[in-house]
């Protein structure tokens, strides 16, 4: 140890060419060696580019507010213009659809396309929630690729039910009714059996004789269903004599359905879609494999 | 060395108070802002406090944990205003304690689910998720079906909130088990009297039983509200003080 300065301990190491702090126990001694300089270079200028960003950007919470920053940004202000842009864009294709009916649609097919690309992708946002993906349904949801529409499978049907919903909370929505035949004790328990068997033999006919089924269907169930059973679409009565069931088509499920009745509910999407989304979901909705 | 450094480096007290003074001034620029937090809640029309079944389902959300899966906040991002709605605002969790923005999106978001979607979806997929949803991750929560809610007990967590500075009026807090009964049945006596304390709450017999109470009530009667009291087409969203 080449001690130079006595009094505190400090020396100049030979090797390194660095002053010693003067700390030294049992022969280990500590050296004074500086920070690299790059390092350096780097914490100072990260200090200065805090205070030009503090400057330039909202930074500082205050008493009242905040600092602003001199380049005025803002998020809110940005995604708003954002949007703006974004509607502007969509405006050469959106403000058409809103109008059009569906053979214009069809034969312009830059209108087309654009409308499928919008309406699948509200499609998976808003309705394969219920619907399924690609809309292939659930008991209670409605298969929207088949043929069979409760409330019509027309281009102006679907915009119509898409826009006001069924048994929504809106003045225009679709509105029907199925009794609770049990809950509400309108039928008795062996009128709710002898109803359910003709309602199985309205799609897989017997030849058991069934005259109370009959009678009881005559008189309750034939103005919305229709007289053979076949439904109507005024009422988004399901047709009874074919093999696809709504809710299911085994006997509890049907006994269940007369007991407590349905009353199936699809949300008026017109509050929170725009007009031209509505109609390019219709058009999505149209062309998903039983559009009419 | 500097002659501070090493003057600092051996007084360990005087580092000490050096750690302290810095330390504080982050504190206080940090901490002193927010007792005058009134300044950053946007001043809008339509808030009001949860009404005691909304409350109820709040607490069973929170109990549950469905913030660990669901945010309740809509950043101010194009895509995220494409498919949820408008950007969420201060002003909308303002009666939340805790707040439920949550930070982990699982499932999507929700602050804007009131009114999407049937109650009976709900119900549904609450009971068995996959039953709707097959690429569904979510638990089950049929027990909430069960689980019936004591509406005469719940005036306290109204008590509660108001104490940490929810506006629940006097008149709120004495109806508040009355209001409970009422917002399940919409032919209930004082139907009038709750939309006017609750304006937009949804009245309906959420689970399909009428006879009680549920949590299941509770939590869908929340959900059906969340992000519905403001009417965004009133809001200035570019008005000097609301943008930041």
């Amino acid at each position: 140890m080449s001690a130079d300065n006595e009094e505190h301990g400090k020396f100049i190491d030979e090797h390194s060419g660095e002053e010693s702090t003067g700390h030294e126990w049992d022969g280990i001694a500590e050296l004074n060696t500086p920070m690299p300089r790059w390092w350096l270079g780097i914490m100072y200028a990260s200090i200065i580019w805090s205070i030009i960003y503090v400057i330039l950007m909202p930074g500082i919470p205050l008493l009242n507010g905040y600092t602003k920053g001199t380049l005025g940004f803002s998020d809110r202000a940005r995604v708003t213009k954002a949007v703006e842009k974004m509607h502007a864009e969509r405006s050469v294709f959106s403000q058409k659809l809103i109008g059009a009916n569906l053979e214009t649609i069809q034969s312009d097919p830059d209108l087309l396309r654009f409308a499928m690309a919008q309406g699948k992708s509200l499609f998976g946002d808003n309705c394969e929630t219920c619907h399924g993906a690609s809309g292939r349904g659930f008991p209670g949801y409605p298969n929207l690729n088949d043929d069979i529409w409760l409330w019509g499978g027309s281009y102006a049907d679907i915009r119509q039910t898409i826009n006001y919903g069924i048994r929504a909370d809106h003045d225009d929505t679709r509105l029907s009714l199925m009794a609770a035949y049990g809950r509400d004790e309108i039928f008795s328990r062996t009128e709710i059996g002898a109803l359910t068997d003709y309602v199985i033999n309205l799609s897989t006919p017997s030849d058991k004789p069934n005259t109370l089924g009959t009678t009881l269907f005559a008189e309750n169930c034939t103005s919305c269903h229709g007289d053979l059973g076949k439904g109507t679409r005024e009422n988004g009565a399901p047709d009874l004599t074919d093999q696809d069931w709504l809710y299911g088509g085994r006997r509890e499920t049907i006994q269940a359905t007369i007991f407590n009745g349905r009353k199936g509910l699809m949300p008026n999407w017109n509050e929170r879609l725009s007009q031209d989304q509505i109609a390019a979901l219709s058009v999505y909705v149209h062309s998903l494999g039983g559009g009419e | 060395m500097s002659k501070l450094h090493d003057f600092m480096e051996k007084r360990s007290f005087a580092l000490l108070f050096g750690i302290l003074a810095v330390v504080s001034v982050g504190g206080l620029v940090e901490i002193a802002p927010l007792f005058f937090i009134d300044s950053t809640i946007e001043e809008v029309d339509g808030m009001r406090p949860y009404s005691p079944l909304e409350l109820a389902g709040r607490d069973v959300y929170v109990r549950e944990g469905c913030y660990l899966c669901h945010s309740q906040m809509v950043r101010p991002l194009r895509d995220e205003i494409e498919r949820y709605g408008h950007y969420s605002l201060a002003a909308e969790s303002m009666y939340d304690h805790p707040f439920q923005w949550g930070s982990k999106r699982t499932g999507p978001d929700i602050a804007r689910l009131g009114g999407k979607y049937s109650d009976e979806w709900h119900v549904l997929h609450l009971s068995d998720p996959r039953a709707v949803v097959p690429e569904s991750v979510m638990p089950p929560y049929k027990f909430l079906l069960k689980n019936k809610i004591n509406a005469e007990r719940y005036t306290k967590h109204l008590i509660a909130n108001r104490r940490v500075g929810v506006p629940y009026t006097d008149e709120m807090i004495k109806m508040a088990a009355s209001d409970m009964k009422t917002q399940i049945n919409p032919d209930a006596d004082d139907f009038d009297g709750f939309m006017a304390r609750y304006p937009k709450a949804v009245v309906r017999n959420f689970d399909g039983n009428a006879d009680d109470i549920t949590e299941m009530d509770a939590l869908v009667a929340y959900l059906q509200m969340l992000g519905t009291l403001i009417d965004f087409n009133e809001y200035e969203a570019t008005k000097g003080e609301n943008e930041r």
